[in-house]
């Protein structure tokens, strides 16, 4: 498995204060996400993680550094607008505020509103709607006003159109953010239907540990730098590393952690509640 | 209560007035204003209300929210009637008492412009907001001017626009009851003092809905660019307009209705206008 849909390399980008000094945000970022990968991104706050996100889309030009989307160079100095809207098509975005992305008062209106903009046919379109709604599991909202969704629908509305331009790639910035639980778990569950069954590449930007542990693979990004990078169970072993740049680990490394703190012999590589009970019941293996 | 806001709401249905193309119900609807102010005499006036009365029924929106709609009509309503019935000379005289004079001309002049006005609220409310969808009428809209491209203005840009402003006025007014709680909980008051004073207390609400105003126009910006925006050209849309056999009907009645009118204005009877 070595085939590179996006790859980021010495990436920088900075941007001027208003008193004329220069912040830098990113600084000579090395990233490869593979294709058909659901990748996780953490940081904290300025961290530079949503930068990187809108740097893939070019919504930002970086100052330095190249971009590769899909085998095209996106930050070559002469790419057309074909290309820059290409890429947009290829690789969706959605946002963390579900209210500020739906542009029409009817949801498939809105759905539609990323084909059209790319020219496909009206029955095409049609037929695009209704897959990315039945996809999304909102066919029966179809002719609702975005207003009478919950959250977590609006956010799968959202989802929605961006299935219907047909990506490659989906980059979710924060898009769990502004949800309750049981919203956030709607779209984390649509988030990996997405990868596992059409294998989309996934960017899930985000600063919940316990849905960085549902993907593949987790890059922690500090100070506009990648500062750990790999499978989940590996990076939340850190956890002092983590806590450190003001990350916290999921409950279940959290308690295991404190266990072995105390002298324990417990693995705390384990992120679902049922690995982290097997393991602890194993220091009572004798009572068995 | 400030969501109860029925101006310009959507009521979705499947009766043959939701149906009906958006094109031709913006003309229709010219017509039928048309029809309702060539009304002259009580008969035609009777058609006109016979016709409102038949369009709420077909509609299948219910009397409640009719009348509902109607209620900010009750100030012009009033000053009408009121010019109406006291300053209208005629033969027949009814009530007389000081200075006043009521004839029945007045009465029947008043009922008549009650009529007509409601009959064209009417009329415009229910074959153009509340059974067609808002990006309907604005996707008709854009349709209908599109002739005026030819001498540059920006027609594609004025529908977008009417659109986003569609979808954003419930997220608005939603921000703003959001807003006044925050500030009453911090001992705001808005319903006590002179008008001066309350004007004042609406700042503090004002500011926070500009500001998030202007925060939100700039990530849907971001959004759409997100999702190919780029202007009218070169852009397609899932529904295609096409002029059914219903439309040419309704062309018809619409015709016929006139006609009416204007044939029952040629009897002589009661009070005309």
């Amino acid at each position: 498995m070595n085939d590179p849909f996006i790859k980021v390399e010495k990436l920088n980008f900075s941007y001027s204060e208003d008193d004329g000094s220069d912040v830098e945000v990113l600084r000579d970022l090395d990233l490869t996400i593979e294709r058909g990968s659901l990748v996780a991104v953490l940081g904290h706050n300025g961290s530079g993680k949503s930068t990187l996100a809108k740097l893939i889309n070019l919504i930002l030009t970086p100052t330095s550094g190249k971009i590769f989307v899909d085998g095209l160079e996106i930050t070559k100095p002469d790419l057309s607008e074909d290309e820059l809207f290409e890429n947009r098509r290829n690789v969706g975005m959605v946002f963390q505020n579900p209210d500020n992305q739906l542009v029409a008062t009817i949801v498939e209106e809105d759905i539609a509103f990323g084909p059209e903009n790319l020219g496909v046919t009206p029955s095409e379109i049609r037929s695009r709607v209704d897959y990315a709604l039945e996809t999304v599991g909102m066919t029966e909202f179809a002719r609702h006003s975005p207003h009478q969704l919950s959250g977590g629908q609006k956010q799968r509305v959202a989802i929605a159109g961006i299935i219907a331009m047909m990506p490659k790639c989906i980059i979710f910035d924060e898009s769990t953010a502004m949800l309750d639980p049981s919203g956030r778990r709607e779209v984390m569950d649509t988030i990996i239907r997405l990868n596992r069954e059409f294998g989309i590449t996934v960017l899930h930007i985000t600063h919940y540990m316990n849905e960085a542990a549902m993907c593949d693979r987790v890059v922690v990004i500090n100070d506009g730098r990648i500062e750990l990078d790999g499978k989940p169970e590996e990076v939340f072993c850190h956890v002092s590393h983590l806590e450190r740049i003001g990350l916290d680990v999921p409950q279940t490394v959290e308690v295991l952690n404190e266990l072995k703190k105390s002298g324990l012999p417990v693995d705390i590589a384990k992120l679902s509640a049922d690995d982290c009970a097997d393991e602890i019941m194993k220091l009572f293996g004798d009572h068995k | 209560m400030i969501k109860d806001i029925t101006l310009g709401q959507y009521f979705p249905g499947n009766t043959v007035l939701h149906r009906l193309d958006p094109r031709m119900k913006i003309i229709l609807t010219v017509a039928y204003i048309v029809g309702v102010f060539l009304a002259k005499n009580m008969i035609s006036f009777a058609a006109v209300a016979a016709s409102a009365v038949l369009l709420v029924i077909i509609s299948g929106i219910s009397w409640k929210t009719i009348i509902k709609s109607m209620k900010p009509l009750i100030f012009i309503v009033a000053f009408t009637t009121f010019f109406n019935l006291f300053f209208t000379t005629g033969d027949v005289l009814l009530i007389s008492f000081w200075r006043i004079n009521i004839y029945l001309e007045g009465v029947v002049y008043s009922v008549m412009m009650i009529l007509r006005i409601s009959a064209m609220l009417v009329g415009t409310t229910i074959l153009l907001t509340y059974t067609t969808s808002p990006i309907m009428l604005t996707d008709a809209l854009e349709r209908l001017l599109a002739p005026l491209r030819k001498i540059k203005l920006p027609v594609h840009e004025f529908s977008m626009m009417m659109t986003i402003a569609l979808r954003f006025i419930p997220t608005l007014i939603e921000e703003t009851d959001k807003i006044m709680s925050a500030q009453k909980a911090r001992g705001a008051d808005f319903e006590s003092g002179s008008l001066m004073r309350r004007a004042k207390a609406l700042v503090p609400i004002l500011i926070p809905l500009f500001i998030s105003a202007f925060r939100r126009a700039d990530e849907l910006a971001t959004a759409m660019e997100c999702r190919c925006y780029r202007g009218g050209d070169g852009r397609t849309r899932m529904t295609k307009l096409k002029y059914a056999a219903r439309d040419f009907f309704a062309v018809l009645v619409m015709a016929a209705f006139i006609a009416s009118v204007a044939a029952l204005n040629m009897i002589p009877m009661g009070i005309s206008l």
